[in-house]
């Protein structure tokens, strides 16, 4: 993580960190670094299978292999003569501490303000046409995801459980609303709770049996729930629909007035014109008050006497049973109050579809929740907030770059190399904020002062 | 202290407490009694099955065989505990008296109900937590029930601020015995190591203990922060309703604050009795000059005949 370790590099700079490396030196290192593209490279790129027919020959692409062990030539030597020195050279960052508290507070409005106008904005800007791409693309996926990073957040961050199948709630509130919805012709609002407590009451079944397991055993047998509850959703056609899906749920109204063109629609009875963009700014606000409930209880959760156990339990267990911590319920508490969100958030996406199938459900989703979680600083919703717009953002904007056709030509697709930059954040985030974007952490309950500590004394939980 | 006592239940009674890993004996038959307002010291060599009693007693272990009671009221009769143990049950409540089967009881319960802390040989703050919030977790279960189970304490009841004002006042009365009130909104890891160990207690404290067990609460410390150490656990005996049960090496802590002291070596117990008794103890002696046992007898010989010749000399 630190560079090279084998050469004199890494010596030179633990001892003298002005120093930059000998250039034949760095040279020689990069050297080595293009050989072993060379070594890894003959088989997977050197070597290409075409088959036409029944036909399979091989193609030796020696060009490409030369231009990655190029390329990885000439970053080794950028790492090693440019970035470690100024790495090395370079204060660490502590923004948290620097920034005035006045300033974050008028920074946190100003966000909030954006965020509610946000839809307005988008209208302003984009016009009539383009902001429906803005707030149902932009605005109401990334709001879903920061609500289910906020919601992963107090399974993770707070308590310290590392839970891989968290999509498994969120599936379950789609699917139970949905359900909900279509057999008993429940209104939106009524299954929006209701898939919560289902979630919830899922989330409580799951943790029993699982909670006694710590660290890598949680971690997959709640992967292993996930993939359950999936698989389960795939062969119980009767029930689900299997891979077909559920389709037909009913839109959310507005306390009873449905977002249609009709003359006891939304728009006739306040006399506006009809336009789809009603739908999408009531899904946005509907969205945007989940998140914000999320985070409000969260946030209060965090300074009462559970969330501090929940903090305690990721820091010490045993230590927590030697307060009289039962630990068992203070697990099963994070991981039904995680799931509910979840759960909220699935009633949520089902009611914005209208039609939910397995295909949503993947563990690629609680794949990426998770690396939401992290890279924001486990913990931290700030954190979490922000990492959700940067990645799944991140992932929309990749969509807006069709320019780029024209220079790889037309087979190029910018939205296939989404997991290849999640990668590449995540290692990024890796070496230079281990502790995720925020990485400090606000005491729960202050007497004379506010703190805050510093990522590295803060543990991460061990399951 | 006290040298006559009215025959009462005493506060801990450990009786033929065996603990087994796999082959190994950690603890053979282990019998000891620690009295209400006492320091009992629990002192072997390394080894010799200490924190297992310590483990055993606060519920992180189940022993292999053996009873463990726990009586709060000195009222307790006798006989209350042989029929406590027969009815299967775990616990007689406080109403009558408070007497509890710790072998029978899982380790979080043992603090919460039958009101025993302790504190661990490498210790295990909240490192990543401020010094003031480590006070208040261990005050979790009071504040919990405050707070409504969460419900009351989200919509900001009153009975739940006042609640968390009297943890944050018995917080800071601790961290005042400990000296630690201005770094309160410092995070715990922050602190030096003998800070650490004060917190510790003082957090144990936090639950409010009728017993509160130390696992070598000394370790590590320079002489002034262990004779601040000796005050505070003085102060704890004398003015808290909390007996101290007490694991350490360093003798001198031994010896100037113990009222009793409990001796073990292989897991089974060697001497028991006051510290003068266990100063001059052979069995003792050779144990922590760490004799084989054939020449045990030997030394046992040669310390009784130094003693009677000090003796004979010292009276006319
Ligand atoms: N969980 C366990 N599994 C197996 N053996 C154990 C376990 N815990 C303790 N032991 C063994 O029991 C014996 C007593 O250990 P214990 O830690 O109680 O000694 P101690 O008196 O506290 O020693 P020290 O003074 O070094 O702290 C040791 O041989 C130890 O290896
Ligand atoms: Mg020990």
């Amino acid at each position: 993580m630190r560079g090279p370790s084998i050469t004199q590099t890494a010596t030179t700079r633990d001892t003298a960190p002005h120093t930059r490396p000998g250039v034949a030196a760095a040279f020689f290192d990069a050297l080595k670094t293009a050989l072993l593209v060379i070594g890894l490279g003959t088989p997977i790129i050197l070597i290409e299978t075409r088959q036409s027919g029944a036909v399979v020959t091989l193609h030796l692409r020696f060009g490409l292999l030369a231009a990655l062990a190029g390329i990885a030539f000439a970053a080794r030597l950028l790492h090693l003569l440019v970035i470690a020195p100024w790495l090395a050279n370079r204060q660490p960052l502590r923004l948290a501490e620097r920034i005035p508290r006045q300033f974050k507070t008028w920074a946190k409005r100003a966000v909030i303000a954006f965020v509610v106008l946000y839809p307005f904005i988008a209208l302003a800007l984009a016009g009539k046409g383009g902001a429906i791409k803005w707030i149902d693309n932009f605005g109401i996926q990334l709001l879903i995801y920061v609500m289910l990073g906020w919601g992963l957040n107090i399974v993770v961050g707070l308590a310290g459980l590392l839970d891989l199948g968290y999509v498994a709630f969120y599936a379950v509130g789609a699917y139970s609303s949905a359900l909900l919805a279509t057999t008993f012709g429940l209104s939106f609002w009524l299954c929006l709770p209701l898939a919560g407590i289902l979630a919830a009451f899922w989330g409580i079944l799951l943790g029993f049996p699982v909670l006694r397991l710590r660290g890598d055993y949680l971690a997959i047998v709640t992967l292993a729930f996930g993939e359950i509850i999936r698989l389960v959703l795939i062969n119980w056609v009767d029930f689900t629909g299997g891979y077909a899906g559920i389709s037909g749920i009913p839109r959310p109204t507005f306390f009873g007035l449905p977002f249609t063109a009709g003359e006891d629609g939304f728009a006739a009875f306040f006399g506006l014109q009809f336009t789809p963009l009603h739908r999408l700014f009531f899904l946005f606000y509907v969205i945007l008050a989940l998140a914000f409930l999320t985070n409000y209880v969260t946030i209060k959760l965090r300074r009462l006497p559970i969330g501090r156990a929940w903090e305690a339990l990721r820091e010490d267990e045993i230590a927590c049973r030697s307060l009289g911590i039962d630990t068992v319920t203070t697990k099963l508490t994070a991981f039904s109050i995680g799931a509910m969100f979840g759960g909220f958030a699935g009633a949520f996406f089902a009611a914005r579809q209208g039609f939910i199938s397995p295909e949503s459900f993947i563990f690629m989703e609680s794949a990426v929740i998770l690396a939401i979680v992290v890279l924001g600083g486990m913990g931290s919703q700030v954190g979490v907030a922000i990492a959700a717009v940067v990645m799944i953002g991140g992932t929309e904007l990749l969509r807006e770059l069709d320019w780029l056709k024209q220079i790889f030509g037309p087979s190029f697709d910018p939205t296939k190399y989404r997991m290849l930059l999640f990668g590449l954040a995540m290692v990024a985030m890796m070496v230079w904020k281990p502790r995720g974007l925020i990485s400090t952490r606000e005491p729960s309950i202050v007497l004379h002062e506010r703190k805050a500590i510093s990522g590295d004394l803060v543990k991460e939980g061990h399951g | 202290m006290a040298a006559i006592r009215p025959s009462t239940t005493p506060l801990l009674s450990v009786e033929h407490l065996t603990m087994r890993f796999g082959g190994l004996v950690a603890i053979d038959g282990l019998s000891f009694k620690a009295e209400r307002g006492d320091i009992t010291a629990l002192i072997g060599p390394n080894g010799a099955g200490k924190t297992t009693v310590f483990n055993c007693i606060t519920g992180f272990y189940k022993p292999t065989i053996g009873r463990i009671a726990l009586a709060h009221s000195a009222q307790m009769p006798p006989h209350a505990v042989e029929r406590l143990t027969e009815s299967g049950r775990r616990w007689l409540d406080r109403a009558k008296g408070g007497l509890f089967l710790l072998e029978r009881m899982p380790d979080f319960e043992i603090t919460a109900k039958a009101k025993i802390a302790r504190t661990f040989q490498n210790i295990r703050l909240f490192t990543g937590m401020t010094v003031l919030e480590n006070l208040i977790v261990a005050q979790h279960n009071a504040l919990m029930r405050a707070s409504g189970w969460s419900l009351l304490g989200l919509i900001g009841a009153k009975s739940f601020t006042k609640a968390q004002a009297e943890a944050i006042e018995r917080a800071t009365f601790w961290l005042d015995k400990i000296n630690l009130t201005h770094r309160a909104d410092d995070p715990a890891g922050d602190l030096p190591y003998g800070d650490q160990r004060r917190l510790e207690i003082a957090r144990a404290m936090c639950t409010r203990p009728r017993l509160l067990c130390l696992d070598e609460p000394a370790a590590g410390l320079n002489p002034r922060e262990s004779h601040d150490l000796n005050s505070l656990l003085r102060y704890i005996r004398d003015e808290h309703d909390t007996a101290i049960l007490l694991i350490e090496h360093d003798m001198s802590v031994v010896m100037e604050i113990s009222d009793h002291v409990v001796v073990l070596e292989h897991g089974a117990k060697i001497a028991d009795g006051t510290p003068d008794e266990i100063k001059n103890d052979p069995a003792v002696i050779a144990a922590y000059l760490g004799v084989e046992d054939e020449e045990e007898s030997a030394v046992e010989a040669e310390i009784a005949q130094l003693q009677s010749g000090r003796t004979a000399e010292g009276t006319p």
